[in-house]
């Protein structure tokens, strides 16, 4: 059979000077014309010789891969490598500047949850209005409602306009009715970054069911590689709007987290877009670093890992206290750690400014290989977390070997993904 | 091929397809009109009323100052059904078109995430203001009893005709203005003052006879031979003029189709620009 998505060429391109000028106004294009007339016509001319080119920014290039009925593939990259972009070509919200896709089946694309909720409709309403944005009948959707509010667990708001719901149950509805709709091929960016644990795990579980009752093809995109590695068996990593690597999803992770990769020692957020946080706290920068404070990309087992993250606190009056999460290079978590906190939650609020919070990592603690440190910003009591961006740094323990590490004079393999250096007793009982 | 077979490509004409996209979307279409009706009717107080309360009150006041103060001559029947005929077909084409043309820009949110025709947008706006039309032609059954006007069987046939005729205009200019309003967004502003400069353009307060020969000149503007001719036939003004008919028809699907195809055109970088 053939494929049920082929992908050929595709690429994608933008001008410059469109990004630029978002608002343009109709009145300085006329101004601007009938000003100096002859300026337009020069750059017109120019334009159409081709003495002046506009500046093209390729988001997406010769972008080829093929998708058989059934596969679920995941798309990771980091930003601006053209995940996003790629979702909509493929959802036919923007057309691609050259090449071409062939669709094999119907498309159902939840390029965010709960598109087209008009906050004075009711859950109800809002059902059956979403349903058909994303493209299902009414007859669908009519069949399908008792399981949409019960997965969702809603009932006794069906009648309420959604601008009184809390957000947990927004998002609830929304990924509800998403999940119901039955395309061949869905299409997913990122969008259980939202919603409590608890329900994104339902939500997977969910996912996992659909694909392997009813062959459904997924293409998925997101940035959590534990999503990944649990929901798809293969993986596209994008670069610079180019296909890096397509192959199993272990290697492909993997590779990604790799710090030669384009994961880095060193993270900084400019402004407030991006940044990890919500109008309490956010984080501004974060690196690894060694017991001079120096950013380093890779440290020898023997050597002691400092993590400093800078946040900024936005508001007074809250407590705070944050911790890390090191995980190793296919996502899994070696630990979470954080700053343990004894005093009365009066005693710990801390006023609005700058903060810096560093941690150390023992020496003779981790193994060689590749690691991804998280970090974690929460109130301690009641527990609430304000912001845990997952993997942010990366960095890469070289082997060492000599009596000042936990091989002493052994050089062979050693397994294992931390390597203390432990205290030994031994005495002669007998 | 089966039928659900899709293929993208960066050129994209406009075909039968876009059409046949229109059918199976149909449904949206009238989600969409419904959501607006819903939401409207939610979020003012007089809710319906409103349709009732438009042209009523506008028609009053044209009463007083163009028929009463101004002695506007109205072909010889009571100025206010005089005006109200005018206003009906008016106030459906003027309220549509700028409606529809910021049918893109109002559902941003969604028109960047999902793929749907574009075209439903801007066709279930003006669908909108069909319930406001037949909710004010109630008022003008009304005013019809009260003034003791009974339209000949031909007439009301002819009512349909002429509402399409409108329909088609608010269509084909709203999806021209659409377009332009998404790449630049003065546009929106310079439109209501734009409206009300036609709406002076329009024997709509005015019987088209006091323009003497210049109302060939107005015959250029569809709206014309809609609203002569609904005067025509509800309230026995004059004969029904089907020239000015058939010029009207010709000239809105001249509209709708270059409409349609500015339309086509831009549509596929809205998501890019908008």
């Amino acid at each position: 059979m053939a494929p049920i998505i082929e992908i050929k060429n595709i690429g994608k391109k933008y001008n410059i000077t469109h990004e630029r000028g978002r608002y343009i106004a109709l009145r300085d294009v006329i101004m601007n014309t009938v000003k100096s007339p002859l300026a337009f016509i020069k750059s017109k001319t120019r334009k159409i010789v081709g003495l002046e080119q506009e500046e093209e920014y390729w988001a997406l290039k010769d972008v080829n891969f093929t998708v058989e009925r059934g596969e679920v593939i995941g798309i990771i990259g980091r930003n601006g490598a053209g995940k996003s972009t790629l979702l909509k070509i493929l959802s036919q919200i923007t057309p691609p500047s050259e090449g071409e896709i062939i669709l094999r089946g119907r498309v159902g694309s939840l390029l965010e949850v709960g598109t087209g909720f008009h906050p004075e409709l009711t859950g109800r309403e809002n059902i059956f209005l979403n349903g058909a944005i994303l493209g299902m009948s009414r007859s669908e959707v009519s069949k399908k409602f008792e399981e949409i509010v019960e997965f969702a667990d809603i009932r006794q708001f069906l009648d309420t306009p959604i601008k009184r719901y809390s957000s947990g149950m927004y998002v609830r509805l929304a990924f509800s009715v998403a999940a119901h709709m039955e395309p061949d091929i869905l299409l997913i960016d990122e969008v259980l970054a939202v919603g409590d644990t608890e329900f994104q795990k339902k939500c997977l579980g969910k996912m996992d069911e659909l694909t392997k009752k009813s062959g459904r093809t997924i293409i998925f995109v997101s940035h959590n590689m534990i999503t990944v590695e649990q929901l798809c068996k293969k993986v596209i990593i994008l670069k610079k709007g180019r296909i890096d690597f397509i192959g199993p999803v272990k290697e492909g992770i993997s590779k990604y987290l790799n710090p030669e990769h384009g994961g880095s020692n060193q993270v900084s957020w400019e402004g407030v877009s991006g940044a990890p946080g919500n109008d309490i706290v956010r984080i501004k920068k974060a690196r690894v670093h060694n017991a001079d404070y120096k950013a380093q990309d890779s440290f020898s087992v023997k050597e002691k890992i400092g993590v400093t993250m800078e946040y900024e606190i936005l508001k007074d009056g809250y407590s705070f206290s944050q911790g890390i999460n090191l995980n190793k290079e296919d996502g899994t978590i070696i630990f979470y750690s954080h700053d343990v906190v004894t005093e009365r939650p009066e005693n710990i609020s801390r006023e609005k400014g700058l903060y810096s919070s560093t941690v150390w990592l023992p020496e003779n603690f981790l193994s060689d290989g590749l690691f991804s440190v998280g970090a974690i910003i929460f109130q301690p009591n009641p527990f609430e977390v304000y912001t845990s961006p997952f993997s942010m740094l990366f960095f890469r323990i070289i082997d060492g070997s000599g009596l000042d590490s936990s091989r002493g004079i052994y050089s062979g393999d050693f397994p294992g993904i931390i390597r203390p250096r432990l205290e030994w007793e031994t005495k002669k009982i007998n | 091929m089966s039928a659900s077979t899709l293929i993208i490509r960066p050129k994209k004409v406009f075909s039968s397809r876009d059409l046949w996209e229109l059918w199976i979307y149909r449904e949206l279409l009238f989600f969409f009109a419904w959501r607006d009706l819903k939401v409207r009717y939610k979020q003012t107080i007089i809710g319906m009323a409103w349709a009732i309360f438009q042209p009523l009150v506008t028609m009053v006041v044209f009463t007083i100052f163009f028929g009463k103060l101004a002695n506007m001559p109205s072909d010889g029947v009571p100025y206010p059904i005089f005006v109200y005929v005018g206003l009906l077909f008016w106030q459906f084409f003027s309220t549509a078109l700028s409606d529809t043309s910021n049918a893109l820009i109002s559902n941003q949110a969604i028109v960047t995430k999902v793929y749907f025709p574009r075209l439903i947008l801007p066709i279930s706006s003006v669908m909108v203001k069909l319930v406001d039309f037949a909710i004010a032609m109630v008022i003008l059954i009304g005013m019809m009893v009260y003034y003791g006007y009974m339209p000949g069987i031909g007439g009301i046939l002819l009512m349909p005709l002429l509402l399409v005729i409108s329909f088609m205009a608010a269509v084909g200019g709203g999806l021209i203005l659409a377009s332009i309003n998404v790449k630049y967004r003065d546009v929106r502003y310079a439109l209501p003052f734009f409206i009300q400069i036609l709406l002076f353009l329009t024997p709509v307060i005015y019987p088209a006879s006091i323009a003497g020969r210049y109302s060939k000149l107005l015959a250029l503007n569809p709206m014309m031979g809609v609203i002569q001719n609904a005067r025509a036939a509800l309230l026995g003004t004059a004969p029904v003029n089907w020239l000015l008919i058939s010029l009207s028809l010709i000239g809105t699907i001249i509209m709708l189709s270059l409409g349609l195809y500015v339309f086509k055109k831009t549509e596929r970088y809205f998501a890019d620009i908008i």
